[in-house]
């Protein structure tokens, strides 16, 4: 193997971890589903799995391949769509960084779930999910030069993770990942001064579900999140009687 | 950038039983060579493939999803998948992502084919 393999292998990898551990929570932020849980891969997950690519052509004249891996590492919650959170590292992203995420699902139900950063280099990083998250495996997202326009390009290897999101995703759940997904790449596309359309690509690599994984449900995020937004206003009783006496 | 690899070899080691011999770098840009050479492993009657990784360069996160893809088409053929040669490195990656509990790991080619009931 060559020292630049070498050097490779050793700085693009996360380091491995048998749990998660998040480093430091931003103020404002839902932090929950994320500490002590372990990676969750697509083998890991319940439902049918999908590989979905999404892509935008941007000049290479507005910005090269590295050039735009460098910026979406640096400023990626800022390309995320409006009421979503990423609370990553202010350094950006690195491989093993955890990031915790907040989104918002239809009916305005707030999910507090996160991301670790499992590989990255100047072409390419990728985000692994943890258990309990709507989807267990990855998104790659990654940069190309071809016939003079740089393809930017996410893309997720999945399945639901529990049987709840596996019927969340098929009544709308796939839709609404989809928008996110080509709005990002919108606004990556639109940061470098382009209006672009997102190819979109969906193929079900794995149509079967894997029943054996149905006790997933105990650890989803969603579940989780909602008990603890059905909390909020006891918690906040709690700390209003511990501050007046 | 380094250079791909055209086709990785695969060989019969019984008559249920395939290794293929990964070389070089495994990315998303394998995907053909390393699908055409499990095409060409899962004959009919073939019951495991076993991956050899002993002269692998280098597998980036690419390269990892190409694995599970490989997996699924594996299990929906009842093919049991096995891997050796795989440095300690890589070894971590697998825990890492969790495709150890799918991919029966081994240190030697011996050991593996001895796991798939190669005698």
């Amino acid at each position: 193997m060559s020292e630049e393999n070498a050097a490779r292998k050793a700085t693009n990898w996360a380091k491995t971890v048998s749990h998660l551990n998040v480093s430091e929570v931003p103020e404002g932020a839902m932090n929950l589903n994320v500490e002590g849980r372990r990676l969750a891969s697509p083998i890991q997950g319940f439902g049918k799995m999908w590989q979905k690519t999404y892509q935008v052509r941007i000049p290479t004249e507005r910005v090269s391949a590295a050039d735009l891996i460098e910026t979406w590492k640096q400023r990626f919650p800022d390309f995320w769509p409006e009421g979503n959170s990423f609370y990553g590292p202010l350094t950006g992203i690195a491989p093993g960084e955890v990031a915790v995420v907040n989104m918002v699902l239809p009916g305005k139900m707030k999910l507090s779930t996160g991301v670790m950063v499992l590989y990255a280099d100047e072409e390419s990083f990728t985000l692994m999910t943890p258990e309990g998250h709507m989807f267990a495996g990855w998104i790659t997202f990654s940069a190309t030069e071809v016939d003079s326009h740089t393809v930017a390009q996410a893309q997720v290897l999945m399945r639901a993770s529990d049987p709840i999101f596996e019927l969340g995703l098929t009544l709308g759940g796939h839709k609404q990942e989809n928008v996110f997904w080509q709005r990002t790449l919108t606004a990556v596309s639109q940061h470098f001064g382009h209006e672009a359309q997102v190819d979109t690509r969906v193929v079900c690599v794995d149509s079967r579900r894997q029943w054996r994984r149905w006790r997933n449900v105990w650890q989803s995020s969603a579940i989780r999140s909602s008990i603890y937004m059905l909390g909020a206003p006891g918690r906040a009783l709690r700390r209003g009687s511990r501050s007046r006496s | 950038m380094p250079e791909q690899v055209m086709a990785f070899d695969v060989r019969n080691a019984s008559q249920a039983t395939r290794v293929i011999d990964i070389k070089g770098d495994i990315t998303a840009q394998s995907e053909d060579v390393l699908m055409d050479a499990y095409g060409r492993a899962s004959d009919e009657g073939v019951k495991a493939v076993v991956l050899n990784f002993s002269t692998l360069d280098y597998m980036n996160s690419g390269g990892i999803g190409l694995l599970v893809t490989l997996l699924v088409r594996a299990q929906r053929q009842r093919q049991g998948v096995l891997a050796y040669g795989l440095s300690d490195h890589y070894r971590q990656i697998f825990e890492l992502t969790r495709l150890d509990e799918a991919v029966h790991i081994h240190d030697t080619e011996a050991e593996a084919l001895a796991a798939a009931g190669v005698k």
